[in-house]
């Protein structure tokens, strides 16, 4: 059943027709974009789950040996060792695009060109632990970098997921039935129309023909005959 | 040319100083609020936040969720691992599938 007032025309059921093919055509593009994305979604959820776990062990650690660091020194000895950091990371970001999903792409430098040198103070006044806990935590700066661009275009590539499901559910269970289902409706509507409009003529053409010729005088008299 | 940013209480934090990244140790919510909002308007484009603090500011992480810059990224603090990092990449799964087909067991 037609869900709304479709009016039978000629000119509506061109209309929809054409309707129908860009609603056919845009499923099946939705469709095939659904599924590469999801594809690709997979890969990089599952590395993202690895690189997560490996980070958050390697935090942990590092964290570990802070701890182990700060003991064996004054908290005002690490403050001052830590405050004046030597090296500084700026990221160069740009996008790359996915399926029409924008993901970031982080490039990272580091203003020391030698990626070795983390240690912002002198080695007299602080314990051999702090340069280990700062050596682990350096360690993990590029898996680190490389966990926020994969979670960020995880993040993205999900939402657009789900945006092109819902588009694709819609176009399959909704937009494309109803449309055939109007335009079922308007070609019987259509033909109905016409074989009203031939039986008509036929009518009328008979009461024409009876009307000069009497007809149904003559069959009349045929038979007495 | 952007930068990053760390975000939670001091302890869990600090150690990223010596690696060259901007740390914000904050202490009280409201002001973490505060800080938060600042620096996703400026200038850096991975902003690593400790997941109890994350938790505590989820309301207004999940805005920044669907944007390209900043990435939000969850870390575990010194008081260990709450889990919710791992729970944010299966939400992800669930968005996207529909149910965790991945790492549900």
């Amino acid at each position: 059943m037609a869900a709304k007032q479709v009016n039978p025309t000629r000119m509506e059921l061109t209309r929809l027709k054409k309707k129908l093919a860009t609603a056919v055509r845009g499923h099946k593009l939705l469709k095939d974009k659904r599924d590469e994305l999801m594809r690709q979604f997979l890969d990089l959820v599952r590395e993202n789950m690895e690189l997560r776990e490996k980070v958050e062990a390697g935090i942990k650690e590092a964290n570990k040996n802070f701890v182990i660091a700060k003991a064996a020194m004054s908290e005002q000895e690490l403050h001052s060792a830590l405050i004046a950091p030597k090296q500084e990371v700026y990221l160069e970001t740009s996008k790359r695009n996915v399926m029409s999903v924008d993901i970031p792409v982080f490039e990272y430098k580091t203003r020391t060109a030698d990626e070795n040198d983390i240690y912002s103070y002198g080695f007299a006044f602080t314990s051999s632990d702090l340069d280990g806990a700062v050596k682990s935590l350096s360690d993990k700066l590029p898996d680190m970098l490389r966990l926020a661009e994969i979670e960020k275009a995880c993040q993205l590539m999900a939402s657009e997921i789900e945006k092109t499901r819902r588009r694709v559910n819609a176009l399959e269970h909704v937009i494309i039935p109803e449309t055939r289902q109007n335009i079922k409706y308007i070609t019987m509507k259509l033909d109905e129309n016409e074989r009203s409009t031939q039986i008509r003529l036929m009518k009328v053409k008979d009461m024409m023909l009876e009307e000069t010729h009497h007809y149904k005088e003559k069959m009349f008299n045929v038979e007495e005959a | 040319m952007y930068k990053i940013a760390v975000i939670g209480d001091y302890d869990s934090i600090y150690g990223f100083a010596a690696l060259g990244l901007d740390t914000f140790p904050v202490s009280d919510l409201e002001a973490a609020e505060k800080l938060f909002q600042k620096l996703v308007m400026g200038e850096y484009a991975v902003i690593y936040i400790t997941e109890s603090l994350a938790e505590k500011l989820s309301r207004i992480i999940a805005k920044y969720k669907e944007q390209v810059t900043p990435s939000i990224i969850l870390i575990p603090g010194i008081s260990g691992n709450t889990g919710k990092g791992i729970e944010g990449v299966k939400k992800c799964v669930e968005q996207a599938v529909g149910s965790d087909i991945l790492f549900s067991n």
